[in-house]
């Protein structure tokens, strides 16, 4: 069977609605997809994780944006919601469950001391910022965030899912060119982590030339 | 292995009968049910527990070391993040510390809104933990959601007054930050009128639920002797039949002038722990309708000095009935701005010392259950 220049089909959107298909890039299908069906990693650290649980509970809903499966099991989740104070001694547990998700995987730094050490940064063992250690999609400042401020991160993430590349030769996210991201899991020795930070993921801010004993 | 010598109910079965060795697991830190990053190191023989080890310290925030480098009033909204879900009660312990040092007088008014903002803390403490027990017992989401659907509904209150939810921050040392905002105690009426109706409804649910009952009763039994070697307080304490409850006892505040009672539990065990709360909860509504129905004017913060500055030597331990237990905050002073040592006593770390004792014995599912009724929060536990 031959096509004539006559019987070729007619490809433009409204001819193949009708016929019951729709053309789409395969990027926006799966984005869409993914971003609306993120199942968080159900893991409490401290005070945000209580907001974190009147999120999902029935005022605010997270159902509405796809993500109320809270997994425990870190096998099953795409996203580790990093809720409160990280010290550091539950630092390298924090990596090794990030560790331990597959991928694609999502982070979101939830509260002041997940992003920087918050009101404890002060102490001598609390970890100023869990982005020493594991990449952090999206930093939700507050202390702790309210849960609105926590849906519209997860908004912001869904955003970032959205826009990402997932074919071709434009990968922006690297999960999908490197398989699976495993950082090395520090350890606690003496009084501090080993090593201090992770500097493939972190690099210490450049000194202040102005300033003469800038602070860390 | 012949008919004779099988156990006679499947699950009951030990080590010995397997030719197994002990199974020695770590729960937690990061485990659904632990109620923050809390571990055990279970030794089990089969499923029945036979060692448990606690180990804490994941959430060690160098609450008492920060407290030293930053003067008195400072020091106060790290006491939110003490216990997480009870600002507000944190706030009045470290306020009445601080006041017995100084011999501030507190003005009436501000003295009726402490009370009524303490027991409404209780009131959200308390359901929450019902709703964290009844999903440990593996009714997972509803009650939680019933729970978390009231709590809101305080937290409102609380977030009108202070400007926060949790971290509200609304103490001050001889009396409270602001005065209630209009319309605020017509809504806070509101609020507890309807409060007995969902007790009713939650009591319905689950007092004489099959299986809340058997999963709790006769679980994790603390008696009353042991309650009071182990230092155990707060609601965990009455539950084994003690009657000692601090709003009683020290009369701290003006809780001598309202008419309530103390719960007391007869047994000791998970299901007496979480019935003390229901009935706290009523409670707790007799003082709040009470405490709203004699509010005064007047001022709501007494004379109190510029700077904080009490003489070298001087030493106080202030205490107060958290939803836990009994909340101190023992301050030694230098004669500098900031205090020389400062100590909490955590309600919530005295009372897991008795986890080991409890669970020894019980399967791996009740240990679980045990560490719900306990009511642990572990900002406080590791400070």
């Amino acid at each position: 069977m031959s096509f004539t220049q006559e019987e070729e089909i007619d490809l433009s959107p409204e001819s193949t609605a009708k016929a019951g298909v729709i053309l789409s890039s395969l990027d926006w299908i799966y984005n869409w997809s993914q971003s609306n069906s993120v199942w968080p990693l159900q893991f409490g650290l401290a005070c945000c994780a209580i907001e974190m649980i009147g999120t999902a509970g029935s005022r605010h809903d997270i159902a509405r944006f796809g993500a109320e499966v809270f997994r425990p099991s870190p096998r099953q989740s795409d996203l580790m919601l990093v809720s409160g104070t990280v010290t550091k001694k539950m630092a390298p547990q924090v990596v090794r469950i990030y560790n331990q998700m597959p991928e694609p995987k999502y982070v979101i730094a939830m509260g002041a001391c997940a992003i920087s050490g918050g009101p404890f940064k002060q102490g001598y063992n609390v970890l100023k910022g869990i982005d020493r250690y594991i990449p952090v999609d999206v930093y939700l400042p507050g202390c702790p965030p309210r849960p609105e401020a926590l849906l519209h991160a997860l908004m912001t993430l869904q955003k970032k899912i959205k826009n990402q590349k997932t074919l071709g030769k434009n990968i922006t996210n690297p999960a999908y060119k490197e398989g699976r991201r495993i950082y090395p899991v520090p350890v606690l020795s003496g009084d501090d982590l080993d090593p201090p930070y992770n500097p493939e993921v972190w690099t210490p801010p450049a000194k202040n030339p102005n300033v003469e004993d800038g602070c860390e | 292995m012949s008919t004779e010598t099988m156990p006679a109910r499947g699950f009951n079965l030990s080590k010995d009968d397997l030719g197994a060795d002990i199974l020695e697991i770590a729960m937690g830190p990061h485990h659904p049910s632990t109620h923050g990053v809390f571990r055990m190191d279970l030794k089990l023989d089969g499923e029945t527990v036979v060692d448990l080890k606690p180990i804490f310290g994941y959430l060690h925030r160098n609450h008492e070391k920060l407290a030293e480098d930053i003067p008195y009033p400072g020091s106060m909204p790290f006491t939110d993040r003490l216990d997480y879900l009870c600002g507000m009660t944190n706030n009045w312990a470290y306020a009445l510390s601080l006041e017995k040092m100084l011999e501030v007088e507190v003005p009436e008014r501000a003295q009726y809104i402490r009370i009524i903002c303490a027991e409404l803390t209780r009131l959200v403490n308390h359901c929450l933990l019902i709703g964290f027990f009844i999903n440990d017992l593996g009714a997972l989401g509803t009650p939680l959601l019933y729970a978390l659907r009231e709590r809101e509904k305080i937290l409102d209150l609380f977030e009108t007054l202070s400007g926060a939810r949790m971290m509200v921050n609304y103490m001050r040392f001889g009396g409270v930050r602001c005065d209630l905002p209009d319309g605020w105690l017509e809504e806070c009426k509101r609020i507890v009128d309807k409060f007995p109706a969902f007790l009713d409804e939650y009591e319905t649910l689950l007092n004489e639920n099959e299986i809340v009952i058997t999963r709790s009763q006769n679980v994790g039994v603390l008696t009353a002797e042991e309650a009071t070697n182990f230092s155990i307080t707060g609601p965990m304490l009455r539950a084994s039949g003690v009657n000692y409850d601090l709003r009683k006892v020290d009369k701290y505040g003006i809780y001598d002038r309202f008419d309530f009672k103390v719960p007391l539990g007869a047994h000791g065990d998970c299901y007496d722990r979480f019935m003390i709360r229901m009935l706290e909860m009523r409670e707790s509504i007799k003082i709040l309708n009470q405490a709203m129905k004699d509010l005064p004017d007047g001022d709501i913060i007494g004379k109190v000095p510029r700077v904080f500055k009490p003489a070298a030597g001087t030493e106080v331990y202030g205490r107060i009935e958290s939803p836990k237990g009994e909340l101190g905050f023992y301050l030694v002073a230098d004669g500098s701005t900031n205090p020389y040592r400062f100590k909490v006593r955590p309600p919530s770390f005295i009372n897991l010392t008795a986890l080991r004792h409890m669970c020894i014995g019980h399967k791996v599912a009740d240990a679980v259950i045990i560490l719900g009724s306990i009511d642990i929060v572990l900002g406080e536990v590791d400070r």
